[in-house]
């Protein structure tokens, strides 16, 4: 109830914030863009208006979550807006999970937009649509579900720029640990091998929620699968949102 | 009376700097309120008020010592159903409207909607801000957001009321208002613990006051014990009597028209004094006694000695 209500009140923050609307501008661009780019090539050009379409929200949707995640909590602090807040019969574990749950619909609805334009975009090309192009769209949101939590938590301990850089890096890396996988298994045993395994143990391998190629390509996609992925984003964003609230329950605000 | 605040022993350390070094700022505390008084927590810049404020409140959290609210401790969220706060320089959402701002307040509380809507308008009335109900928080000048900030921190009913400079930043009229609203809520049976450093304000309502410096409480207890407790000298204007023999009884200070005034600090040395004056067959003009205000003990205790 108490989480609902500070959500409500972060989303009407988040939606009032003019990086949105820029990072929105340029993703409709992209996806329009993406129609350009197809007349200058040869083969499917569907298939290049869904590729780079699809990579565009993921991109900017991930750009929307870091840059707007990382200010969210730190602002509060900053601005001591939070000493109101703290003061009230609320616990800080529900503050934080209301900003998160707030920053969270801020996300679904510009996934919304962008994947309105998207769809009016192959609607137009094609004169069909997809049901399998909303599935694509929806793993992009549990990557940012996951995303959002990494920035959060980012964002109780340090600055937005600090945060922004640690979950800036944490998405590329997070998009290239199954080549860190393949490191592991050429790598030398010793020191160096084991320190390996364990970043890859924890890192998370983003890629699950990466299933354009499939999408694109009209490739199968068994459910288990699916299921696989979308868990693993929902268990490990819970994992990391626990962290976080664990840290934010002993700072000092002053 | 029953006690609605507790303070025993608290200490909180910040460490300051690049090189962190760790500065005691609050060197045990310890302080209790009762049920229906204002609570004046006085202290010059720097004392560790708002320090104490904020532990209460569980914004930071104490090294030692134990606080309990309402009847519960401090951490546990129930004990803040039924307190209000108001911290120094207020900073709220601003981009809230004053209405939408003291609803999303109630809202934390629980409040019913019907509930809210009754007491919004009640509220923005008694801190005289209904011509900017709808005005967002942006454009509110300093002591407009005082104002807005103490409606806040009443909207849930509280039985305490925590202010952290609540006059500050007001003018002689905002200030006036902002003291009845205190003596009224005190009226109403609740509780107001305000801090300050303006010492005529919390002579004005305050019932009892404890002065913090340097992290430590000094004295406390009703205002009338600790200012009357001592009378501080007397000024005695005489004429006739030489500087000289006058200084072995007290400070002779200015001489103007023949007219000496004299501070005895001594109760003992009045009468010495008159038995001179009339031995010199000189005149005494005024016999001042000067008791001690708010501002002479709490200079006398912030001087360094
Ligand atoms: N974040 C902090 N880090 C280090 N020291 C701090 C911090 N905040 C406050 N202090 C120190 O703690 C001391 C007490 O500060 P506090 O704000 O409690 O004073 P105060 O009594 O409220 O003063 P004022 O009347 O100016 O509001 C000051 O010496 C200040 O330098
Ligand atoms: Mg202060």
């Amino acid at each position: 109830m108490t989480v609902k209500v500070i959500a409500v009140n972060t989303f009407k923050e988040a939606v009032r914030d003019r990086i949105l609307y820029l990072l929105l501008f340029f993703a409709a661009a992209a996806i329009l863009l993406s129609r350009v780019l197809a007349m200058f090539t040869v083969g499917d050009r569907t298939k290049i208006i869904k590729d780079v379409g699809l990579a565009s929200i993921s991109i900017f949707g991930a750009l929307m979550a870091i840059l707007i995640g990382t200010g969210l909590v730190y602002k509060e602090i900053e601005k001591r807006t939070i000493f109101t807040l703290i003061s009230k019969p609320i616990r800080r574990s529900e503050f934080l999970l209301g900003k998160y749950f707030g920053l969270v619909l801020t996300l679904a609805v510009m996934l919304a937009s962008m994947g309105l334009i998207f769809l009016a975009l192959i609607l137009i090309q094609t004169g069909a649509l997809e049901g399998r192009l909303l599935l694509a769209i929806l793993f992009i949101f549990f990557e940012l579900v996951l995303l959002t939590a990494v920035a959060i938590l980012f964002s109780c301990f340090s600055t937005p720029i600090l945060s922004s850089l640690f979950s800036l890096g944490f998405y590329v890396i997070g998009h290239f640990s199954w080549s860190l996988e393949t490191l592991v298994k050429k790598a030398r045993p010793g020191l160096g091998k084991t320190l390996l395994r364990l970043l890859t143990a924890v890192l998370p391998d983003l890629e699950n929620f990466n299933i354009r190629t499939e999408v694109v390509h009209g490739l199968p996609l068994p459910a288990s699968l699916l299921l696989y992925s979308a868990a693993y984003g929902i268990v490990y964003a819970a994992f990391v949102l626990t962290v976080a609230v664990l840290i934010f329950r002993r700072r000092d605000f002053i | 009376m029953s006690t609605i605040l507790s303070i025993d022993g608290l200490r909180k350390t910040f460490s300051q700097g690049f090189i962190p070094r760790r500065k005691e700022i609050l060197k045990g505390i310890s302080f209790a309120v009762s049920e229906g008084e204002i609570f004046g927590y006085l202290g010059p810049n720097g004392s560790g008020k708002t320090t104490t404020i904020k532990c209460v409140l569980g914004l930071i959290f104490p090294d030692a010592g134990r606080i309990e609210l309402c009847g519960r401790p401090h951490l546990d969220p129930r004990s803040k159903e039924k307190v209000g706060f108001l911290p120094e320089n207020p900073y709220f959402y601003d981009y809230l409207t004053a209405r939408e701002f003291l609803d999303f307040y109630g809202q934390l509380f629980r409040l019913a909607p019907d509930v809210r809507r009754e007491r919004i308008p009640a509220l923005l009335k008694l801190v005289d801000m209904e011509r900017a109900a709808d005005l967002s928080l942006r454009k509110f000048s300093r002591g407009m957001l005082q104002r807005i900030g103490l409606a806040q921190a009443l909207i849930n009913e509280p039985s305490l009321v925590v202010l952290d400079e609540p006059l500050g930043g007001l003018d002689p009229i905002g200030r006036k208002e902002i003291r009845d609203i205190i003596l009224r809520l005190r009226s109403e049976g609740k509780t107001v613990v305000l801090s300050s450093h303006i010492l005529q304000d919390i002579e004005m309502i305050c019932d009892r006051v404890a002065i913090l410096v340097d992290g430590r409480i000094l004295s406390q207890g009703r205002l009338t014990d600790l200012v009357s407790e001592k009378i501080l000298f007397t000024e005695i204007v005489l004429s006739g009597v030489g500087d000289r023999e006058l200084a072995a009884l007290g400070e002779p200070l200015s001489a103007q028209a023949g007219r000496t005034l004299l501070k005895v600090y001594d109760e003992a040395r009045i009468q010495a004094v008159l038995d001179l004056v009339r031995d010199r067959k000189g005149n005494v003009h005024s016999l001042l006694p000067r008791t001690q205000t708010l501002e002479d003990l709490f200079v006398g205790m912030v001087r360094p000695r």
